[in-house]
């Protein structure tokens, strides 16, 4: 974990489905999945990435790089392409011009074989499957890479089961790693708002991702809640998955991320670390539209602002 | 009495389990894509033409004459036949109009409808009127010992066996396979699904390829059961098997197993004892899914809210 974050003393007041993973079931994660190689090697690229719909510029020439094992956010006011841009990156918009690219290959244009090559995310709204249990959603996730053919699945042969086992006990371990072990077999529309995002979480995680892509994890939490997010961010980019994460909650992002990037009416306005992005007036400006000053005191008081959707 | 009421219990119970089949590929078609396959019924039909061709003109006597060969054999033929069908009418009639207003796709669905029959009129020697069907199981009738005695046929326990033991496997497949799990994820959210890797377009062949197969066995078993079978038992089947699938929940494996039992009983116990005989048995069928939907639109076991978070 990182040091800067605060210690176990606050951790230790949370219920247990808000403390950070535990370490044993981190360790075996860590095995069971591949493990970062602390390049900061560019794994996820775009560049000159544009989105037009009808007279409308969504997104104009987006260039940006996510290393390896880095954590990088993603700001900007309502309406200003964040989204569009997580889904131009996972297939579900096709770039009207500029490219995509993961390890260097060009992303496939079809959703689930950017999953298949290793891109996962969550929703901004929450989108499980809500007739199914925490369990089953989790087991969804690890669809692809699931082997079982249709004479093994029909009589159950050792195939099925082997393939079964090993999905059940990847689930598991990722449900106790978001701290829902509990919950495993609670439909999920009956979970809690905050477990929800958790359960997502643990979803796209069961696809084996490289990169991970979270569209406003904290969206609706109070503060141990996001408190306990952060920590299992943390956690994962030690798993060795690199994050991307969309967050209105300025103050959760410039102490999570590496890098910020920050977009406005669908243009990459700044780049840099948080320090140099909190200190710019020209993002204080674009991205709260208030007097630089008073904005600026704001942000250093840890003053958030509102979620809400574009 | 007793032994009238048993065996009118046991008429009911086959042919619930006949309407059980079939109900399961309306139930699941619509699980997947929220389309009522009218043609579905014919898909029924089709097998048991398939599965009856198979029987006069591929197979040599030597297994035709002997039903553990026959059976087993002719059952396949009839599956086969069927998914044929039913995965080609998914992908040459309904998946050009996936995107396309609802009533689109089910305005097709009755035209294909039409035209499978019409092609087995035409295509089929002496499919103009009724064909006469061997029964493919053990001949013969067991009494059950209770009262006067209860006969069921040995074509009709085999009928019941297998629809239940059918049924059975399907649902393990849907909540325990890779498969199956795709199949409800698909019908709950198609983007995430496909964003979990799923591919949509296989999910929904293999819920037409498992309907289908379903209706083809329910074709040749229906066929056997009733020694003979016209181009019009998809029709009339596909409609009490749809009321099935609506009374038990439509989308709801258990529902439409339970929704085909109880409308085989009503059937059987109302043209037994309500005035009006057999006459009138179709009236309370519809009459009963009339009572069961005012008091429950949602049918036996469908969700009174569908959740989209």
């Amino acid at each position: 974990m990182d040091p800067d974050q605060p210690g176990p003393d606050t951790t230790e007041e949370l219920p247990p489905e808000l403390q950070a993973p535990p370490e044993e079931v981190v360790a075996v994660l860590a095995e069971d999945m591949h493990v970062a190689t602390g390049t900061r090697e560019p794994i996820l690229e775009s560049s000159g990435v544009s989105m037009v719909f009808g007279g409308l510029r969504a997104l104009n020439e987006v260039t940006f790089s996510l290393g390896e094992g880095e954590i990088i956010g993603l700001i900007g006011p309502n309406g200003a392409g964040k989204t569009t841009f997580f889904n131009c990156l996972t297939g579900l918009y096709s770039p009207t011009s500029g490219q995509v690219t993961l390890r260097g290959k060009p992303m496939p244009k079809d959703p689930a074989r950017v999953t298949a090559a290793g891109v996962a995310r969550t929703f901004q709204n929450i989108r499980l499957f809500p007739s199914m249990t925490a369990m089953e959603n989790v087991l969804v996730g690890r669809h692809v890479r699931m082997k079982q053919g249709p004479v093994s699945s029909l009589l159950h042969g050792p195939r099925f089961r082997r393939s079964e086992d090993e999905a059940h006990d990847r689930a598991e371990k990722l449900l106790a790693f978001v701290g829902l072990g509990r919950f495993s077999d609670e439909l999920a529309r009956n979970l809690p708002y905050g477990d929800q995002r958790r359960l997502e979480i643990a979803r796209a995680l069961a696809t084996d991702p490289s990169v991970l892509l979270l569209d406003e994890p904290t969206a609706g939490m109070n503060a141990q809640e996001t408190e306990a997010t952060r920590q299992l961010i943390f956690a994962i980019r030690d798993l060795g998955v690199s994050v991307v994460v969309i967050e209105h909650d300025t103050k959760f992002i410039f102490t999570l991320c590496d890098r910020v990037l920050v977009l406005v009416q669908g243009e990459l306005l700044v780049e840099g670390s948080p320090d140099e992005v909190r200190g710019d007036p020209r993002v204080v400006e674009a991205y709260l539209g208030a007097p630089p000053e008073e904005v600026e005191a704001q942000i250093h008081a840890g003053a958030t602002t509102e979620g809400g959707t574009d | 009495m007793l032994s009238t009421f048993l065996s009118q219990i046991a008429n009911g119970l086959v042919l619930g389990s006949l309407i059980a089949l079939i109900a399961l590929g309306y139930t699941m078609v619509y699980g997947i894509i929220t389309l009522i396959n009218f043609a579905h019924g014919e898909i029924f039909m089709v097998g048991a033409y398939g599965g009856l061709a198979s029987m006069t003109y591929l197979l040599p006597t030597v297994i035709t004459q002997r039903w553990y060969f026959a059976l087993p054999i002719v059952l396949v033929v009839g599956a086969l036949v069927s998914i044929l069908v039913a995965v080609a009418m998914e992908r040459f009639a309904y998946r050009p109009l996936r995107n396309a207003p609802r009533l689109a796709p089910l305005i097709t669905a009755l035209g294909v409808s039409v035209a499978l029959q019409e092609a087995v009129r035409v295509f089929y020697p002496g499919a103009t009127a009724a064909i006469p069907f061997p029964d493919l199981f053990i001949q013969g009738t067991l009494i059950i010992p209770i009262g006067d005695g209860v006969p069921i046929r040995y074509t009709g326990i085999l009928l019941i066996v297998l629809s239940l033991v059918l049924a059975f496997g399907l649902e393990r497949f849907v909540e325990r396979t890779r498969m199956g799990r795709a199949m409800r994820a698909t019908s709950q959210d198609r983007d995430v699904a496909r964003l979990m890797g799923i591919n949509p377009d296989r999910v929904i062949v293999l819920t037409f390829a498992i309907g289908g197969a379903l209706a083809g066995i329910a074709g040749v078993l229906y066929g056997s059961y009733l020694n003979n079978i016209n181009i019009d038992m998809g029709f009339q089947n596909g409609i009490f098997a749809f009321t099935a699938a609506v009374l038990g929940g439509i989308g709801n494996i258990r529902g439409a197993v339970i929704g085909g039992l109880v409308i085989g009983l009503v059937k059987a116990l109302g043209g037994q004892y309500l005035p009006g005989g057999t006459a009138y048995d179709y009236v309370w069928i519809f009459v009963v899914l009339i009572i069961v939907l005012v008091f429950r639109p949602q049918g036996f076991f469908g969700e009174t809210e569908r959740v989209r978070a």
